[in-house]
């Protein structure tokens, strides 16, 4: 039966090739590829949020990666080919961003994709990715990459896990905030990684969890969901995504006004959101993760500012032509740091076309210390090859006089776990 | 009887060719692949709609049942294909009955409502139940598990082969019941069922089995597409998947055979245009049904049928 | 939370819910009755409403209730006439045939969702409060203006009761309802009365939006679950009975909050959507009463 199937698929490509000797050669498509000089461009196919509920992430994404290609093109591109963006929208939608895959796979013949954050996408997408043996580089901060849920083509080298984050939140948060958090999170993929991991990790600092609120994504109002949250809570733990996130944190400085526990937030319960909106000023004083500072710190580095001016930020971490337009700083830096990545790997690797793919991860799977630079404006990563996740300082700042001020930068070794998968073992 | 053979018949001989001699590209071979299922999904829905007259709006419900029980039954109980297919198969059958027999107590909009609630009725548990489902994340079922008869139903090859036999096998019955007294007897409800009551038919009875073998073709379908296509998700089961059908067959050509194939086609493509144009590529939906409901009631072969072709099945 | 408080939120929650839910069923049971049409599009006017709401507020500088006011007078008149404009459109050349709508109003459904898209980009755009006043009820914090909303949402239900009821345009209202044929009969112009009603029930709907649009935020995607809660309180609530569509929708509102808070709202939402199945099953001509279908 193997066997049949081996000679069906020649016979196919033997058909294709008597095919092409006719007319289908003359067509333009036919040309191009059979040109496939190594000036071509190298071309990437970008995965995008650009409508549904992940569309603000899109945007933001969206630009960071053009200020990454254009950057990247005036430096000569990789090994002197520049790099063309192929976008697609994946509408914050598993089957579509699958669909969206094997357009860059088979339409557009992408050298490799990359993209997009929400993990129901990222997981939906990946098997795909694999069997069309696509590279996919994600920058999605889910644990589903070094979980080994997915496979040897997809990875995340340009921003940090959940696991890693929440892991290196609970010592500060019990130390700093306090004993006894509630944990209000997403009812999906990214928000049960935040419940498992961080009260696994609280718990082990010797904190308790006392309450678990899960909410559907696409819910638009909370205020109901808050008297689930116990009386004797010391710190709320929230984190939140989705269109309605603005909502969510007015209606839980309505429900609790000056009474409220202490606060500790993801940011991402505020990307895109203007700190100043009348209804937040309850979060004065209150503590967030950020992946990387939204305001412009006291301790910026020139990197970050390089990076800042490229993407178009300014120094409150929104957009310099309209200051309404909030960008969503703490995660699209992956964007960035992973674009330079892929040209790095290609680079290394000598990739010259789709048949080199296996070549490109290795190179990238034998990566090891990315130091603080142009390239890694976040700060200093170790990537781990066998995990296909990079791990990185992770930063907490407070909410003082309606700016977020830096408190805490945790080390790299703090965001370390053992390994759980080697994808280096999966064969190509 | 023999021109119609010939149609059909020829229509699926097309199809192989086309794969035959390598027509295809790698990214239309796909797409061809989805289009078959989906059209064997849209003869479901024929069956119901083309033929009895009964417009349902939920039947992304019955599509996701069979999508959800064979991809539950991989995914959670190691079932093989053969396997999870037998059982996507019954379920869908078992399911259309319950609902089918709730349902078909109203008639007109009351129906079309009752089943846009139903589906929506799945569609929340399918949330509701994220535990075994992973709700809106989905399943995603290895390749590992996508075997059949030691065929690897991944491979973009074997893939296209499968969902033709899947839609020549929709195919050749739906002609089957279009030819059959059963089939006459469901054409005489849709046209006049007080008739078809007076003539002393059980209208109920065969509107009953219309909707089993509908939902039950429909459930096929989707356990075909998640098994086929390796991934399992409630968007399957949210409005858009009802209104799909629905769509194809208007603009292919209500109640008929080869009705559904050709609207599948016609949508995937324009869509798949639309999306490269605008992010808002939906609205090529809305813009095709107002055309279709206000220009073409009949649609296209529909319309050849009722011109010149009257033999159209 | 104790019990006592508990039940406190959630009715005062439900009470905003059931305010706003009224309002949207409204539209479309009144529709419904005249013109014995469904509307599937009716959520996507309700949508409408709040995007122009922010967009009319967004020109608007200074005290964020000129801003407001205002939308509550553009958004509903520019969504009403909209659906006037697919009224005459689509709609009048389908002879209102009821299946037909149905699959025509699903188009239009599409067609302004996406068109809200392109437009107005794919954010959740918030809108200022008029008034940000916070109460302090001992146990939880409750706006001000949450109050507002269930205020306006009945002043403007009674004042749709009084048109309904006391000017000559309701009286032509409910003659079309009653009897269409002998309505035209009388020298009543059907299809004026159909295109007006088809407005109204829109502009109904986005002065819900407008209502709410401060507190929620407004998104291309936001119709779709009024859209279905509207389905579920009018046709339990019964067709065209003003009384009938509040009663239920403080029933669906109130359930809804209550449910939600000690279970979860995806269930609240799931045995809302059954118990419609089962009123149509028992009363399969539920959807239009006593009438002819």
């Amino acid at each position: 039966m193997k066997k049949n199937f081996k000679n069906n698929i020649t016979r196919r490509k033997l058909m294709k090739g008597v095919a092409a000797a006719g007319s289908i050669a003359a067509m333009p498509g036919f040309v191009r590829y059979s040109q496939a000089a190594s000036s071509s461009p190298i071309k990437i196919g970008f995965q995008v949020h650009r409508t549904g509920i992940g569309a603000a992430y899109g945007r933001w994404y969206d630009r960071t990666t053009q200020a990454a290609v254009k950057i990247l093109n005036d430096a000569g591109g990789v090994n002197g080919r520049p790099i063309e963006i192929v976008a697609e929208d994946d509408g914050t939608d598993p089957k579509r961003g699958a669909e969206a895959l094997e357009k860059f796979a088979n339409q557009h013949n992408c050298d490799v994709a990359f993209g997009t954050l929400f993990s129901h996408v990222v997981i939906g997408s990946a098997p795909r990715a694999g069997e069309l043996k696509l590279p996919y580089f994600v920058v999605s901060e889910g644990h589903h990459v070094a979980s080994g849920m997915l496979n040897r083509y997809t990875l995340q080298p340009g921003i940090t896990d959940v696991k890693s984050q929440v892991q290196a939140m609970a010592p500060f948060v019990k130390e700093n905030v306090g004993k006894k958090v509630t944990m209000i999170y997403p009812d999906f993929a990214f928000g049960h990684d935040h419940r498992d991991y961080f009260s696994a990790a609280f718990e082990a600092q010797g904190g308790e969890i006392v309450g678990k609120v899960p909410i559907p994504p696409t819910e638009s109002s909370f205020s109901k969901y808050f008297p689930k949250i116990p009386r004797d809570t010391e710190v709320i733990y929230h984190v939140m995504v989705g269109p309605a996130v603005l909502t969510f944190v007015k209606e839980l400085g309505e429900f609790y006004g000056s009474k409220s526990p202490k606060l500790f937030g993801f940011i991402d319960s505020l990307e895109a959101v203007d700190l100043n909106t009348p209804g937040l000023e309850f979060l004065d004083g209150s503590y967030f993760w950020e992946g990387n500072p939204r305001y412009a710190q006291a301790n910026q580095t020139e990197h970050d500012k390089f990076y800042r001016n490229a993407v178009g930020v300014d120094a409150n971490g929104a957009s310099v032509s309209d200051p309404k337009d909030v960008s969503t700083y703490a995660h699209m830096f992956g964007c960035w740091e992973t674009l330079h990545i892929i040209k790095k790997g290609m680079e290394e690797s000598g990739y010259a076309g789709p048949g080199d793919r296996a070549k490109l991860i290795e190179a990238v799977e034998s990566m090891s210390n990315m130091p603080l630079s142009q390239a890694h404006p976040q700060g200093a990563k170790i990537f781990n090859g066998k995990t296909h996740q990079t791990f990185g300082h992770q930063y907490i700042t407070k909410m003082t006089n309606g700016k977020l001020v830096l408190a805490h930068t945790t080390s790299i070794e703090d965001t370390f776990y053992p390994d759980e998968v080697d994808y280096t073992k999966q064969s190509f | 009887m023999r021109k119609d053979l010939i149609l059909h018949f020829g229509a699926l001989a097309i199809l192989l060719f086309l794969e035959l001699l390598g027509v295809f590209s790698d990214y239309h071979q796909g797409n061809f692949a989805r289009i078959l299922v989906l059209a064997a999904y849209g003869i479901g829905y024929n069956v119901l709609f083309g033929y009895t007259g009964l417009l349902s709006l939920g039947h992304a419900l019955f599509f996701s049942a069979g999508l959800y029980a064979s991809g539950l039954s991989i995914y959670h109980l190691d079932y093989n294909v053969g396997q999870s297919l037998i059982l996507a198969i019954c379920f869908s059958a078992f399911f259309s009955l319950v609902i089918g027999y709730l349902a078909l107590r109203t008639v007109g909009v009351s129906f079309m409502i009752v089943t846009l609630m139903f589906s929506q009725v799945g569609y929340l548990c399918i949330l509701y139940f994220g535990g075994i489902t992973r709700g809106d994340e989905g399943i995603v079922i290895q390749q590992s598990s996508r075997v059949f008869l030691s065929l690897d139903l991944s491979d973009p090859t074997i893939r296209y082969y499968a969902a033709l036999i899947i839609f020549s096998l929709c195919l050749i019955f739906n002609l089957w019941i279009a030819k059959s007294s059963f089939g006459r007897v469901l054409i005489a409800i849709r046209e006049n069922s007080d008739r078809a009551l007076m003539l002393g038919y059980n209208v109920h009875l065969y509107k009953l089995f219309a909707v089993i073998i509908s939902g039950t073709i429909s459930g096929l379908a989707g356990a075909c597409y998640g098994i086929l296509f390796g991934y399992v998700g409630a968007s399957f089961a949210a409005v858009p998947y009802s209104i799909f059908p629905l769509l194809w067959v208007l603009i292919g050509g209500v109640g008929t055979v080869l009705g559904p194939l050709v609207g599948a086609i016609f949508m995937f493509y324009l869509i798949d245009y639309a999306s490269d144009i605008t992010d808002a590529y939906m609205i090529i939906v809305g813009i095709t049904l107002l055309v279709v409901t206000l220009y073409a009631r009949r649609g296209l072969l529909g319309e050849l049928r009722y011109r010149y072709f009257k033999w159209i099945p | 939370m104790d019990l006592g408080p508990y039940l406190l939120f959630a009715s005062l929650e439900g009470l905003v819910h059931a305010a706003v839910l009224s309002l949207i069923a409204l539209g479309l049971s009144l529709v419904f009755g005249v013109m014995r049409i469904v509307n599937v599009a009716h959520g996507e006017f309700f949508m409408l409403g709040a995007i122009l709401a922010w967009w009319v507020s967004s020109f608007v500088l200074g005290n964020p209730a000129l801003g407001f006011l205002l939308a509550l007078l553009v958004a509903p008149i520019i969504a009403g006439i909209i659906a006037m404009f697919s009224d005459w459109l689509i709609l009048k050349h389908l002879k209102y045939d009821p299946e037909a709508t149905i699959i025509a109003t699903i188009g239009i459904l599409y067609i302004i969702q996406q068109a809200a898209l392109m437009t107005f980009g794919p954010d959740a755009r918030p809108v200022e409060q008029p008034f940000n006043v916070r109460l302090d009820l001992y146990w939880f914090g409750f706006s001000a203006y949450k109050f507002f909303v269930i205020f306006a949402s009945i002043i403007l239900l009674l004042s749709v009761w009084l048109v309904m009821a006391k000017t000559k345009f309701g009286l032509l209202l409910r003659a079309t309802q009653l009897d269409s044929e002998t309505a035209q009969a009388f020298g009543i112009p059907i299809s004026t009365v159909y295109s007006l009603v088809f407005g109204a029930g829109a502009a109904i709907a986005a002065v819900g939006a407008v209502l709410i649009v401060p507190i929620q935020q407004a998104h291309y995607l936001m119709g779709g679950e009024p859209l279905l809660l509207a389905f579920i309180v009018v046709i339990i609530g019964g067709l065209g009975s003003l009384r009938g569509t509040v009663a239920a929708a403080v029933l669906i509102g109130m359930s809804d909050g209550i449910i939600s808070v000690f279970f979860s709202p995806t269930l609240a939402k799931i045995l809302a959507t059954l118990l419609v199945v089962f009123v149509l099953l028992i009363r399969p001509n539920g959807l239009f009463g006593t009438a002819k279908v």
